[in-house]
């Protein structure tokens, strides 16, 4: 086999990598440290940020990519995949991660956005892209960008799962209205949420997004896992969640466990006792409408 | 009927689920597809399959459920398996340092020696045009983040290799691949797994 006959960087491949990630839990961490518990706990990939949501909203400024010391570091430490978060549009953040080697470049609107028009051109990189959204619209253009993953934007940093409900909701019963429509119906919806007609096609066809869809933003405890498992979400990110919780590694476990048992109450049941209490959190209802960050992108 | 379980904590599940159901059709033949979080449903099926995840967590949930075991019990009773890629890290018997170091839970059903992530992070993915020792054309196989087997007993038939690096064998009633033959049309891998399933009940009859 010569190596220049391998292909690199195909939709496939990227595709392909995030639907390993099914049925798993992904963890914010922000130190290697935390990276080789969560990794313990089984999560399925961590991804690397200079602080967890909770601390980005609290600290307020500028967010930026983690430094890359610390990113390289996590990756050294961990055998599962490390994915690290860019700011929207910020390609060469993206660029520096994917020569870092960093498995997934997360555009997240958890960063403050460097480009308020444009997110990044995600199919011009080897590394695959997830990219958050609030309802079909979003995610279908964010797939013809190139992501090849999709997660809820849900409200990172609060520990309050109500908006990721909301965007799983609501993705899914957009997918659910496009079936039996006609092509001239399916054109018309594809011009109402500006979204390319080929993919609301497909959408409508295969009755689910093209890529696998995760649930993120505010998911706090083993019930909050399984809810979204509930609700159609092919896998978690748990945020500030795990680490803002009194003993993460339990936590950490137990979301886990929890992800592959979300259909069996007794089990839950036993999942979460003496794991201890999960992080504080806030209350949607008292963010002010600019300090919430689903709004970043669009 | 006959009954195939593929193992389902994580990872590529449905993917294997749709492959054999359009594998099954393209060869006539009908079973019942069974997909396996908890113990109790090992033990019923004459053929698994362990899908593409990460293998750390397959192996732990897979001894916290109690499924691990009942899967030695099978391959002990000569059920046919297919391990892909994180499947072929858990049927090894021995893992490199990055497999060890996370305390890897492994199945010991091949004599085998893996590398975890052998061809590199998830920028060094690929697909290529890969000779397989069954097949008698090229099969186009897609690795992601791949293992590969190192070092392999007597007893393990080299089925394709990449450079020195071995990306498909078998050992009995165990084959396992480091790529992933579910995300792609080309079905004669999973005929060929169908092809033990269905030749052993035969062979029983």
């Amino acid at each position: 086999m010569e190596l220049e006959k391998l292909r690199h960087g195909t939709d496939l491949i990227k595709r392909g990598f995030a639907r390993m990630q099914k049925g798993g839990v992904i963890m914010d961490v922000t130190t290697p440290e935390q990276a080789k518990i969560a990794e313990e706990a089984g999560a399925v990939a961590v991804m690397a940020l200079h602080a967890v949501p909770a601390d980005i909203r609290k600290a307020g400024g500028v967010a930026r990519m983690a430094d890359p010391e610390i990113t390289a570091a996590i990756i050294e430490t961990v055998t599962i995949p490390v994915m690290a978060k860019a700011r929207i549009g910020h390609f060469v953040e993206a660029e520096i991660l994917q020569a870092l080697g960093a498995d997934m470049v997360d555009e997240s609107e958890v960063l403050t956005p460097a480009d308020n028009l444009y997110h990044i051109d995600k199919t011009k990189f080897t590394v695959p892209f997830v990219c958050g959204a609030r309802n079909l619209g979003e995610a279908l253009r964010r797939i013809n960008e190139g992501a090849a993953m999709i997660r809820t934007k849900g409200e990172a940093g609060t520990g309050d799962v109500s908006e990721a409900v909301r965007h799983m909701k609501q993705i899914m019963g957009e997918i659910r209205e496009l079936a039996g429509k006609t092509k001239e119906e399916l054109i018309m919806v594809a011009r109402d949420i500006e979204a390319p007609i080929e993919l609301v096609m497909e959408t409508a066809e295969m009755q689910r997004l093209p890529v696998v869809n995760f649930a993120a933003g505010g998911i706090a405890t083993p019930a909050d896992a399984a809810l979204m498992m509930r609700l159609g979400a092919d896998g978690v990110f748990v945020g500030s969640g795990i680490f803002k919780a009194e003993n993460p590694e339990k936590m950490a476990a137990a979301i886990v466990e929890a992800v592959n048992n979300f259909d069996k109450p007794e089990v839950l049941a036993e999942i979460s006792k003496g794991i201890g209490a999960g992080m504080k959190g806030i209350s949607i209802d008292t963010i002010p409408e600019e300090a919430a960050l689903q709004t970043r992108g669009w | 009927m006959m009954r195939i379980g593929v193992i389902a904590i994580q990872g590529n599940v449905s993917e294997h689920v749709d492959a054999l159901r359009r594998a099954l059709a393209e060869r006539g033949a009908d079973a019942d597809i069974v997909t396996i979080k908890h113990s109790g449903i090992v033990p019923t099926c004459d053929g698994l399959v362990l899908p593409g995840g990460e293998s750390t967590t397959l192996g732990r949930l897979m001894v916290r459920e109690g499924i691990a075991d009942e899967i030695r019990g099978a391959a002990g009773r000569g059920v046919p398996i297919l391990g892909t890629c994180a499947g072929l890290i858990l049927l090894a018997s021995e893992g490199d340092v990055q497999v060890k170091k996370t305390h890897q839970h492994l199945l010991c059903l091949m004599d085998t020696k893996v590398n975890r992530n052998a061809f590199g992070r998830q920028r060094e993915s690929f697909e290529a045009q890969l000779e397989v020792d069954v097949l008698d054309s090229p099969y186009n196989a897609v690795f992601i983040r791949a293992p590969a087997i190192v070092e392999c007993g007597d007893d393990v038939k080299v089925l394709a290799r990449i450079g020195d690096l071995v990306v498909a064998a078998e050992q009995g009633n165990v084959l396992a691949l480091a790529f992933h033959p579910e995300l792609t049309d080309d079905m004669r891998l999973h005929q060929y797994f169908l092809d033990r399933v269905f030749g052993r009940q035969d062979e029983s009859c």
